[in-house]
């Protein structure tokens, strides 16, 4: 054929046309790659404005409400207060050293209580929420993807969005700064009891020293981060859910995705909420006293 | 005859969806009449369910529309197609009953979002539309799970009906089902029909089913076996008169038989080879 002649074959191109060649695919995988990027941001804008629009349209019925407030609040509560307590031990023993080396193992409530209202608190509330909720919520809303429910509702003339996505949102992003407190709470208590009762701190310095260097501030600037990790919560895991390929692995590549997605976006928005509030702390407070 | 009862309630034109890069309908025109009952046959991955979603808006057309009295249904937004879907009941192939929920509130579920009727007269409605189906009042407490996969499609069917749908569309009605269960699904379509005034479209590839309750056949062939403009539609015309169709594909689904498909999987291996 007149045209497939024109055409060489790989092995009779000269060396610069495999280098052009080898470019033209990088060009492409590297193409796939950010087109794969921009749909997937896209397509995530998209359900969050949705899911703002339904939020603002109309609340959603209280019996849709009070189970997904139920499963969030409740039922984490007690994994959140155990793993608080144990991070706030944790946090005693590995300070202690270190503290103590320097002459003040006295500012050890100071420390390890800061450490939870800012840091640890918020973010191990978020962590225990995207593990136990988040990869709940994808599962169930990705084995309702595959068996036909979500569009056995669109053909109800039931919004998803409104009826799945809108009361997981509002239950994540009203429960987080509770759980959060309740991490926060428990992680002060247990760091208390390990630091005073094995450590053998003195009791008074340790809540004294604490209760100089330990704000208001720190506390609300957890639960503040908390809002924003339980809405990145709710709304990855429920697109994830709604995104979910067929058949039982794709419910657990859901459920996966969901938790990882949610644990990156928690520690990318942590390191930038912190930013934003240092620089707001030193506005408001420019003189304020070091830790130690 | 007023020029009004001659527009169809759903019609199709031009439609084609593809996904991705793979087609699955291609130039689809249909016209259905209010009160047919229109079934769908073809092998499977012919494109009979995407056809189906794409009559109740589940997926977009890539170009062409689908109108539903009237309205174009690609042009709705989100709001426009929920109060049109009111009209609609969809039967799906595993009966899509929501797990967390009782058969009671399955049925009632179309009702509470709805109306704004008393909690007495709902349950009524659901006693009722179950005793439709056959279905005994000691089922309105049990969940899905506990129940068969023919008592699924009846709960479905019966949740289907509870907003008295001008539209009923069956996707695959009897597929898992048992002969006997298959015959009795079929007979609620036809109960259906006999109670209520509804069009009907039937997504099926049992010829019984077609040929138990269905006034209109048309046979879709997959797009991966057609050359570029063959019609895709290879058989459109009352169920009793298919078998004497002169294409020899349609006579092959009608009566089950693989017919030349042997010889081509043996030509397609041997070139793999």
């Amino acid at each position: 054929m007149a045209t497939g002649s024109n055409i060489p074959l790989p092995d009779e191109r000269g060396i610069v046309g495999r280098l052009i060649g080898t470019a033209a695919d990088w060009v492409a995988d590297v193409g796939a790659v950010v087109i794969g990027w921009v749909t997937a941001v896209g397509d995530v804008s998209l359900f969050v404005l949705r899911t703002l629009r339904w939020l603002f349209t109309r609340m959603p019925r209280k019996e849709t409400l009070l189970p997904s407030f139920y499963q969030v609040g409740v039922r984490s509560l007690p994994v959140v207060a155990l793993t608080g307590t144990f991070i706030g031990m944790t946090l005693a023993v590995q300070s202690y050293s270190q503290f103590r080396a320097i002459g003040l193992a006295t500012r050890l409530g100071a420390v390890i209580n800061m450490t939870l209202f800012r840091e640890l608190g918020p973010v191990l509330a978020a962590t225990m929420l995207a593990g136990r909720v988040g990869s709940a919520i994808a599962a169930e809303l990705g084995t309702m993807r595959v068996t036909e429910q979500i569009d056995a509702l669109s053909t109800m003339g039931a919004n998803p969005v409104h009826y799945l996505v809108v009361p997981r949102f509002l239950a994540c992003l009203l429960l987080i700064p509770a759980l959060t407190v309740m991490a926060d709470f428990m992680g002060v208590v247990g760091g208390a009891l390990y630091s005073t009762s094995i450590l053998n701190i003195d009791s008074f310095h340790y809540w004294n020293n604490s209760q100089h260097l330990v704000g208001l501030f720190d506390l609300y600037s957890g639960v503040f981060k908390s809002l924003f990790f339980g809405a990145a919560i709710a709304l990855i895991s429920c697109h994830r859910g709604f995104h979910c390929d067929p058949g039982a692995e794709g419910v657990g590549r859901a459920a996966t995705a969901s938790f990882v997605y949610s644990f990156v976006t928690i520690l990318v928005l942590n390191l930038f909420l912190d930013i934003g509030l240092d620089a707001f702390y030193r506005m408001v407070w420019p003189d304020a006293a070091p830790l130690v | 005859m007023p020029a009004e009862s001659q527009q169809p309630l759903v019609e199709i034109r031009s439609l084609s969806v593809t996904f991705g890069r793979q087609g699955v309908l291609r130039n689809i025109n249909l016209k259905i009449p209010a009160g047919q009952t229109l079934a769908i046959i073809g092998e499977s991955g012919c494109g009979k369910t995407v056809l189906l979603k794409s009559i109740v808006g589940l997926v977009r057309p890539t170009s062409g529309s689908v109108l539903f009295d009237g309205h174009d249904l690609s042009v709705l937004g989100d709001k426009e197609l929920t109060s049109l879907r009111i009209r609609f009941g969809f039967v799906f192939q595993g009966a899509a009953l929501f797990d967390s929920m009782t058969v009671a509130q399955n049925v009632a579920f179309p009702l509470h979002q709805h109306t704004q009727r008393p909690e007495r007269e709902i349950r009524r409605i659901v006693i009722e539309r179950l005793g439709e189906v056959g279905l005994p009042q000691s089922v309105v407490s049990k969940k899905p799970a506990e129940l068969s996969g023919g008592m699924r499609k009846r709960v479905g069917l019966a949740r289907a009906l509870a907003l008295d749908p001008e539209l009923m569309l069956y996707d695959e009605p009897t597929t898992g089902l048992d002969p006997v269960m298959s015959d009795v699904i079929n007979q609620l379509m036809v109960n259906t029909r006999t109670r209520h005034p509804v069009t009907s479209i039937v997504v099926t590839h049992d010829m019984r089913t077609a040929h138990k309750v269905a006034d209109r056949v048309v046979m879709l062939e997959p797009l991966s076996r057609l050359e570029a403009g063959d019609s895709q539609i290879l058989y459109d015309g009352p169920p009793e008169r298919i078998e004497s169709s002169r294409d020899q594909r349609v006579i092959d689904f009608v009566r089950g038989e693989a017919g030349t498909r042997l010889t081509e999987m043996a030509a397609a291996r041997e070139a793999r080879d």
